[in-house]
């Protein structure tokens, strides 16, 4: 079943290829803008490149967290996937992992290209891409509740950034920690251990809140 | 209700026609009182129940960026029914929908777009049939098919609630009448 919901956003996503590309386009501008603004003071942007990546992440994954509900909700499809014979926390968990496969896999992919412009050594963007991997799934996550919460709202994309974003902190400090400590050429390991504890986490309670929020707006 | 049932729901707009049928299907809770199917409360048969109802609301639920075969074989996977191509495309030619399995819903005519998520009820093996306005925008004879399907099914021992305003003259199974008032 979880195979099928999966393949299914998927095609979907891939029929509209558009708004995938929009939000690794958004990611790479944001990132790229800082070294041409800044200029070439290459000790500068390497102390700024793990906060300028993680935050241009946080910022493109608000831009697709909207529509892991609200196109399901709109047709109607949502409503048969509530009454599907398998728990809700299921269905919520598949479509988090399709959104991370649509909407996160491509940063996690493109940030050591779109990192090099920061003057980071290979073993830094190494580092980039291992705490991306293990921290955009906690932004699928935690956004999912976001995204169930305020389905069907007017104004719903501004309030998922308000509620989520404060959320994401321990991701963004642990996750540009890691980099940064790459930077200073000390140990990343205790924040990438502190970011994969974190991943487990959000994967024990996002999936169930989500559900009941998911139940609440579709009443 | 006993097998066989049918349950043909009437009444003006906004007498809560769509809200009893959303609280027999369990999307929404009701104010006071228990829905209860085979003596227990739906609320505690949680899947059990679901696995045995069809719910169709007034929207389709039909994905606009799949066709109709996309969306007839992944409704019903995600329901725990997989069906082959071949059962599919030919329930789909059933439903009138022959040479157009392959075209993204989007490009159908409302009509048949309903045709699409009335598809379902061909392969769907549940009890309980909800149906919210499925006859709004079909014409005479997808009318005449749903009440084939609808008479087929009761005659099989199986219970369907019908939200409609347009009267359907089902010669198998009882029929009785629910009017709901403002």
């Amino acid at each position: 079943m979880l195979r099928w919901l999966v393949w299914r956003d998927l095609m979907l996503a891939w029929r509209r290829r558009a708004d995938m590309l929009s939000t690794v386009f958004f990611f790479v501008i944001v990132v790229s803008l800082f070294p041409l603004g800044i200029g070439p003071e290459t000790q500068l942007l390497r102390t700024i490149a793990p906060g300028v990546v993680w935050v241009a992440a946080l910022l493109a994954s608000m831009l697709s967290l909207g529509r892991m509900f609200a196109n399901d909700y709109h047709d109607g499809t949502l409503e048969q996937l509530l009454l599907t014979p398998q728990p809700l926390f299921l269905v919520v968990l598949g479509k988090t992992l399709a959104h991370w496969i649509i909407a996160e896999v491509p940063l996690v992919l493109i940030a050591p290209l779109v990192g090099v412009q920061f003057d980071l050594s290979s073993e830094t963007l190494r580092i980039l891409f291992v705490s991306l991997l293990l921290g955009t799934p906690v932004l699928s996550l935690i956004g999912s509740v976001g995204a169930a919460l305020t389905l069907g709202l007017r104004g719903g994309g501004v309030l998922i950034s308000i509620l989520v974003l404060p959320l994401y902190i321990p991701a963004l400090i642990f996750g540009s920690g890691a980099v940064e400590a790459s930077i200073m050429g000390t140990s990343p390991a205790p924040h990438i251990y502190l970011l994969g504890a974190f991943a487990i986490v959000s994967l024990l309670f996002s999936p169930w809140a989500a559900a009941a929020a998911l139940r609440i707006s579709l009443e | 209700m006993s097998p066989g049932t049918y349950i043909q729901l009437t009444g003006p707009n906004g007498s809560g026609k769509t809200s009893l049928l959303r609280i027999l299907c369990g999307l929404l809770a009701p104010a006071e009182g228990k829905i209860k199917w085979n003596g227990a409360n739906i609320r505690s048969l949680g899947e059990e129940y679901v696995a045995d109802v069809t719910y169709l609301g007034h929207r389709h639920g039909v994905k606009e960026e799949l066709s109709a075969l996309e969306n007839l074989r992944i409704t019903n996977a995600l329901n725990g029914v997989e069906v082959s191509i071949e059962r599919a495309l030919a329930v789909l030619k059933e439903m009138g929908l022959a040479g157009r399995e392959s075209l993204p819903a989007r490009l159908l005519s409302e009509g048949q777009r309903r045709r699409v998520g009335l598809a379902r009820l061909l392969v769907c093996n549940t009890k309980l049939w909800l149906l919210d306005e499925v006859l709004t925008s079909l014409d005479k004879g997808a009318v005449a098919l749903v009440r084939s399907l609808i008479e087929n099914h009761l005659t099989g021992g199986g219970i369907a609630i019908v939200a409609t305003h347009q009267e359907l003259e089902l010669s198998a199974g009882h029929t009785k009448r629910l009017e709901l008032t403002t």
